[in-house]
């Protein structure tokens, strides 16, 4: 457990605030969040209103972005059409399970779905794959470096999973104006389930579920990998020599929730995706 | 920001992790990407060979088919060959059978004429004595004439 000077409350609270930086109008001052008053001034997330920024968010989100597209972009260089090497065969497992996905359930022309698929998966496994780090680590580093807040597993943060749902729910519009027209697209919001006198009834049920898919693409990971991070957390709070017992296989069931949470963000997109090509 | 024996107990946990995973994790999904690899090596190998033997077919066909043609040839030639011989032997049969058939000819004709003239020689002889009386009115010493009748009758 945290030492005596912190108590679990502030450790777990610790553990769950991002490294917010903005404009902060207690102080009057752009500045790093702060929950702690040994610390210095108070500045507590919810203070700082909509225009700031999770700067741990965005560091390890795009870090591990930029990781995937040079690795993979490195390997596609010199990939050769014999035996593959071990990488090689490494991705071309990763590409060939991906693109099977797609083709089972998007029978469209799209040149963009497979590619979006595959960056959707791929990303959101390597963030999600951040939380069988140990929760102490890396803050730790950074607190080292002067940051007082790390939060290491960007799909912990809502703006994060909130930002990917709302770019798909972006394409599900577009491509459903592209594919049917705007007035194929309103009529099919408003002229079913139900007769066409029913209008107001079935628009209101269409845009509710139209609206559903990004919040629940979003709060789903968010939820699954936030409540992982907390069990975790939670488990920190152990004496130091039994914390394993649970540690070890959380961390093992995480492999499969990592990889599940990433599997079904990626089928979703192209279900939704799929759902926008279709005429109704 | 206290760091404290969480961290170890965080390191113990993590390297049980760590071993876990090189246990029970890591090795079957090396085994799926060895069996990909493997599958994948072995499919170009029988494309590989398939192609080798493609071509060994292929050259082989065109040996075969330059060998029958060279066979067809051969054959063709020998018949053509043996036709002319047989032509040739069957010509040469027919001018045998033809002299022989034109010799046969000339002997039964020579036999005919040799019988007529033996024929004629004796009515000529006979003919002539006959005459011969009736000029002379005599008799004649038929011994003395035949001589004489035979050897006119020879010169005919």
């Amino acid at each position: 457990m945290a030492s005596g000077t912190v108590t679990s409350s502030e450790y777990i609270s610790h553990h769950l605030t991002n490294l917010t930086f903005g404009y902060h109008e207690k102080t009057d001052s752009w500045r790093f969040v702060n929950t702690d008053p040994a610390h210095g001034e108070l500045a507590l997330p919810q203070e700082f209103g909509f225009w700031a920024i999770n700067v741990d968010t965005l560091l390890w989100s795009v870090g591990l972005g930029v990781f995937f597209l040079w690795f993979f972009s490195k390997i596609a260089k010199r990939v050769t059409a014999g035996v593959p090497g071990n990488t090689q065969n490494f991705i071309e497992t990763v590409i060939e399970f991906v693109d099977d996905n797609v083709k089972g359930i998007f029978h469209y022309k799209n040149p963009l779905v497979a590619p979006l698929s595959l960056t959707v998966f791929v990303w959101i496994f390597l963030m999600n794959a951040m939380d069988l780090v140990p929760v102490d680590w890396l803050p730790y580093i950074a607190g080292q470096m002067g940051l007082g807040y790390m939060k290491v597993v960007p799909t912990t943060d809502v703006n994060a999973t909130g930002g990917m749902a709302i770019s798909v729910f972006g394409l599900i519009v577009y491509y459903s104006i592209k594919q049917k027209g705007l007035g194929g697209f309103l009529k099919e919001l408003s002229f079913q389930p139900l007769p066409k006198i029913f209008l107001p009834f079935n628009l209101f049920l269409e845009v509710v579920g139209l609206l559903a898919k990004p919040v629940s693409l979003a709060l789903r990971l968010f939820g699954n990998m936030y409540a992982g991070e907390m069990i975790f957390i939670l488990i920190a709070l152990l004496p130091f020599w039994m914390q394993w017992v649970l540690s070890v296989p959380w961390a093992i069931f995480h492999i499969l929730i990592i990889t599940l949470q990433a599997f079904i963000f990626m089928v979703l997109t192209i279900v939704y995706l799929a759902m926008a090509h279709d005429e109704h | 920001m206290n760091i404290n024996l969480t961290i170890i107990g965080q390191a113990i946990a993590f390297a049980i992790f760590v071993v876990f995973c090189m246990k029970y994790v890591w090795p079957p999904i090396t085994a799926a990407l060895a069996e990909r690899k493997k599958k994948i090596a072995e499919g170009l190998d029988a494309a590989e060979r398939a192609a080798r033997d493609l071509h060994l077919a292929q050259q082989k066909a065109a040996a075969d088919m330059r060998e029958s043609k060279e066979q067809a040839a051969a054959i063709i030639e020998q018949a053509n060959k043996r036709a002319n011989q047989i032509i040739d032997e069957a010509k040469e049969q027919a001018r045998e059978e033809a002299e022989r058939v034109k010799a046969a000819a000339q002997a039964e004709i020579e036999q005919e004429a040799n019988r007529a003239k033996e024929a004629l020689r004796a009515q000529v002889a006979v003919l002539a004595v006959a005459g011969a009386e009736k000029i002379l009115e005599a008799s004649i010493d038929e011994q003395a004439h035949a001589q004489l009748v035979e050897k006119l009758a020879a010169e005919l």
